[in-house]
């Protein structure tokens, strides 16, 4: 049993571990490997799924519902999650590992960013000075105005489902309350078809978003809020005024999972993906039009040197 | 004055309204006034449902579980145990079928292992071959209805195949036929028994009008929990959607059996078991098989959602398509899945069709000339395939399978024919968004919102009051009260605001086009046909297009909401109209009516009571379609169904936002179900 395994598992399940590891081979049930509803992840499954069968594994992949997933890993229906992205998922995750079933299997060194921002025209065009710095803001609410925003800024936020009442205390804790109104969004799916419009009409559109991301490539700019501090956030006692943390983007898997399958969950531990990494992945799919299996299986013909060290 | 007299029900309405608006003005907006907004009493009871489901799953009734391969013994609880059994038992029915139409290693694994797999590479079910699927479903076709079915079988498939969604349509088939048999048969058991028992009729009714109108979403949570995920747990929650048709017209059509019929079979010496068998279910076939028809339709229409938890196939596929904004791609996928839809339900209704000749004296091959046909093709089929893979060496073998994605695709004429509509009506409807929203949705919504709940109660069991009496103010109250005591009182104001609007706008439409599609026979058949695969094509597709043209506003929400809610408002108009007896339409005309005034003093009047059914439809399908709508961004009960996909009480929160839905849905239903039941006793319809 390798190192980073024992510090890895120690804080779970100590004692469980402690007992002398007879499995040398990893076990012939299948990986579950659960599939979103977005290019990156998918390609990325199908990449970890063909490094674990080139390890001699069986491997299995599962759709399942961004939210859901976290539950399922927990029960064991489902075995790892492979990009757990900490605005969004963070909530779900820690409940989760709240009640015990599922693990932390470290971080990829992608450095995400899930924040507001807006589309590079925006920006180029100049359609409110000053951005991307926030008190910019202050002055246009107009540019980013609605039919059912009432004269204000639409401030348009993902699902209550990611982060709750984050961005309302944010806009008021900034002074932004009676200037901008916060539209929750169904989903992904909402916020791209929004993205889309607006582009079209060259219209002003201030919006939840995330980098590594498909937007990346036609220019999406971050708006600059005060750096977040430890404790700024209303749930950890600040008043909110401030913007998003760095974020991270964890990888979870069921408890079981380093027993049953030691070399697959050390070659999982390790594994640990890049903002271009995921930007090639997408990009194979959504600008070379690839089907996600093809893409993995391209991925992983061209960037041996990447994957092959977390094998070994 | 003479006139209220005369319409003694139209009084009690005016004091009613005259009373509501009072109440309006007086109560005044305090969390603290009761009259205002009631406590949220019930606030704790979704933590306790949820609390109960964890004990029930993790710790009822613990049991040592031993696990092969930590060589270990684990704590388990008895019912996670006996649920995870059912599960890998539908899964295992759907990996065999599936396995059987695209190959694959899942059953040999149930009986040997996957230690078996890796140790025998061999050991893998190759897949039926594109063709002989294809030739198997036109002989099936020719069989049982003739050649007419053959080919749309045989085209439908061939579509399927040619344009590259063989592999997800045949894993989307293959739950489908595995949840569709056993919602059928489970349909048909509870109904039987119904009919038999009034204890078991008595305990299902509540239980299927929850079911029928609880949004599905709601009970995603409690499956994953309880059955898992995966193509199993999308079967489960589909089997739960789809069963309350079948049960509720198995038991319609049992009931219609007219009493005569039953003794006949008697006086011929039949047992129980044949009177059932041979005399009931086949003399309520035309009711049963409308029920086999909405079991099919309601499966594929569960295509999309199963996915969330799952299910693979043309589904999934659809989501990962409408994330990339591909409304070409997913059009296609669309396409399939009404397809499928289609063939299935013509096979099952020409197989129930079929009579069997008892008295036909065939040979050997006579009788089994179209399995000996099947045998025949599989033969050349298989030869094909190795040929072709031959002939296109190393590269895809297209007389075998053709990969997902690899077909021909007109994806880009219809992505050209959304950016074209997105194009040139966008700004023109701007105006007209804009004007709705500001003039319409909002203050309808602050209206709605400012409702002090005592008017509400007021209103509504005051329409139940002078709609059925004491029974029904009461039955409606109780439905609102539940809502009331719940923390999301709020939220359930703004699903009413959206559903109502929607549905005045559907039924509106549906009466016109309706009334005009039932002018004429061929047109009726046109629009009813069109009703059917606006059912099944799944509405995600145009949640996309609309959002571009309407951004996320209740604008988009609404729109979507139309589309799929205007469908039961026409179907039953249609069927309405169409079974006013043609003597009375006559009798109109020869008195002299124009066409308005026979359609305003005939066909109403007496379509009216099948008509209400169609209200009553399109408000339950309204209220399914907020829900959806939260995908788009609502502030609803549907936003926190998504929620509770999420939250630490996930089970309790989504069960009871469910029935808060549902109650909705049920107050309504009751008012207009006693509504026509008292028009039709008038109109000497019973």
């Amino acid at each position: 049993m390798t190192k980073s395994l024992h510090k890895l598992a120690l804080g779970v399940a100590a004692a469980a571990l402690m007992a002398p590891s007879a499995w040398a081979e990893d076990s012939a049930e299948p990986i579950v490997i659960p599939t979103h509803n977005w290019s990156s992840q998918v390609v990325m499954a199908y990449v970890i799924g063909g490094i674990f069968e080139s390890l001699g594994d069986n491997v299995e992949y599962v759709p399942a519902d961004t939210q859901a997933v976290y539950e399922a890993i927990r029960i064991g229906d489902v075995t790892i999650s492979h990009e757990v992205w900490q605005s969004t998922f963070g909530a779900s995750f820690y409940n989760a590992m709240a009640k015990g079933g599922l693990i932390d299997a470290g971080t990829h060194s992608a450095a995400t960013l899930e924040e507001m921002g807006v589309p590079q025209y925006v920006i180029d065009d100049n359609l409110c000075p000053g951005l991307p710095n926030w008190e910019a803001l202050k002055d246009c609410p107009e540019v980013f105005a609605t039919a059912d925003s009432e004269g204000k800024g639409r401030w348009l936020e993902g699902p209550q489902s990611w982060h709750g009442d984050l961005m309302p205390t944010r806009l008021a804790a900034l002074g932004l309350g009676d200037k901008y109104v916060v539209k929750f969004a169904g989903g992904a799916d909402a916020i791209w078809a929004e993205l889309a419009s607006a582009k079209k009409e060259g219209r002003g559109i201030i919006t939840f978003n995330w980098t590594p991301n498909f937007t990346d490539a036609e220019g999406f700019v971050f708006i600059e809020f005060p750096p977040y501090k430890d404790g700024c956030r209303v749930a950890d006692g600040g008043d909110g005024s401030c913007g998003s943390p760095k974020g991270w983007l964890k990888k979870a898997a069921n408890y079981k999972f380093p027993k049953t399958h030691p070399a697959a969950y050390s070659a999982f531990a390790k594994m640990s993906f890049s903002s271009t990494d995921i930007g090639q992945m997408a990009a194979l799919v959504d600008i070379d039009k690839m089907s996600h299996q093809d893409a993995a299986t391209k991925w992983l013909a061209d960037h041996e040197d990447v994957w092959k060290p977390f094998t070994q | 004055m003479g006139y209220l007299k005369k319409h003694p029900r139209l009084a009690q309405f005016t004091l009613l309204l005259i009373a509501f608006f009072l109440l309006v003005a007086v109560v005044t907006p305090s969390e603290t006034n009761v009259l205002w907004r009631l406590p949220s009493l019930l606030a704790p009871l979704p933590g306790e449902i949820n609390a109960f489901a964890e004990h029930l799953m993790f710790d009822w009734f613990p049991v040592q579980v031993y696990d092969s391969e930590l060589k270990e013994y684990e704590q388990s609880a008895l019912l996670r145990e006996v649920t995870r059994g059912f599960s890998r038992s539908v899964l295992f029915l759907i990996e065999f079928i599936r396995e059987i139409l695209v190959g694959g290693v899942k059953t040999i694994v149930a009986f040997t292992g996957w230690q078996f797999i890796r140790e025998n590479p061999w050991a893998m079910w190759p897949a039926l071959p594109w063709t002989v699927v294809i030739s198997g479903a036109m002989i099936l076709g020719y069989t049982l209805s003739g050649r007419g079915l053959a080919l749309l079988a045989g085209l439908a498939l061939a579509y399927i195949s040619i344009f590259g969604q063989w592999h997800p349509a045949m894993e989307t088939l293959s739950f489908v036929l595995v949840a569709a048999p056993i919602s059928i048969f489970l349909g048909l058991i509870l109904g039987v028994s119904a009919y038999k028992s009034r204890v078991v009729a008595a305990t299902l009714k509540p239980l299927l009008n929850i079911a029928q109108t609880m949004p599905h979403f709601s009970y995603l949570v409690p499956v994953t929990v309880f059955f898992g995920v995966g193509d199993h747990a999308g079967a489960i929650a589909t089997i739960i959607f789809a069963t309350p048709p079948m049960i509720r017209l198995t038991l319609l059509g049992l009931q219609n059996v007219p009493v005569e019929v039953v003794e006949a079979g008697m006086m011929c010496g039949s047992s129980d078991r044949q009177i059932l068998l041979k005399v009931l279910v086949p003399t309520a076939r035309r009711d049963i098989l409308i029920g086999v028809n909405q079991v099919i339709m309601q499966c594929l229409a569960m295509a999309v959602i199963a996915s969330f938890i799952g299910a693979k196939g043309l589904g999934f596929n659809l989501l990962l398509a409408l994330n990339q904004l591909r409304i070409g791609q997913a059009l296609e996928l669309g396409i399939c899945i009404v397809l499928i839809a289609v063939v299935l339900d013509k096979l099952s209704l020409a197989w129930a069709n079929k009579q069997t000749d008892y008295f036909a004296d065939l040979s050997f091959v006579e009788r089994n000339k179209h399995s000996l046909l099947f045998l025949a093709v599989f033969a050349i089929c298989v030869v094909l395939a190795f040929l072709g893979s031959v002939i296109f060496k190393g590269g895809i073998n297209y007389l075998y399978l053709i990969p997902h994605n690899k077909g021909i695709t007109t994806e880009w004429f219809w992505q050209a024919g959304v950016d074209w509509m997105i194009d040139s009506w966008y700004s023109s409807l701007q105006g007209f968004n804009r004007g709705l929203i500001v003039n319409v949705l909002q203050p309808m919504k602050n209206a709605y919102l400012g409702m002090p709940v005592s008017a509400t109660f007021l209103l509504v069991m005051g329409v139940g009051y002078i709609v059925g009496g004491i029974r029904s103010a009461l039955i409606v109250g109780g439905f609102l009260l539940f809502i009331a005591l719940t923390e999301w009182w709020d939220r359930a104001l703004i699903t009413m605001y959206m559903a109502s609007f929607a549905v005045i706008v559907s039924v509106t439409i549906g009466l016109i086009v309706g009334s005009v599609a039932a002018q004429n026979s061929l047109a009726s058949k046109v629009a009813l046909l069109v009703c059917d695969t606006l059912q099944t094509f799944p509405s995600f597709i145009y949640l996309i297009p609309v959002i571009m043209l309407f951004g996320v506003t209740d604008t988009s929400v609404l729109i979507a909401v139309i589309i799929y809610a205007t469908i039961p408002a026409t179907r039953y108009t249609i069927e309405g109209i169409r079974s006013v007896p043609p003597s009375l339409r006559e009798a109109g005309m020869m008195s002299g009516a124009t066409g308005l005034q026979r359609w305003i003093s005939i066909d109403l009047p007496l379509a009216f009571p099948h008509i209400m059914l169609g209200v009553n439809q399109t408000v339950i399908f309204a209220l399914f379609m907020v829900i959806i709508g939260a995908m788009i961004g609502t502030d609803d009960l549907g936003q926190y169904i998504l929620k509770a996909l999420s939250d630490k009480q996930g089970i309790g929160n989504g069960l009871m936002l469910g029935l808060c839905v549902a109650f909705i849905g049920l107050a309504v239903d009751h008012l207009i179900h006693t509504w026509a039941a008292e028009r039709k006793a008038l109109l000497g319809l019973t």
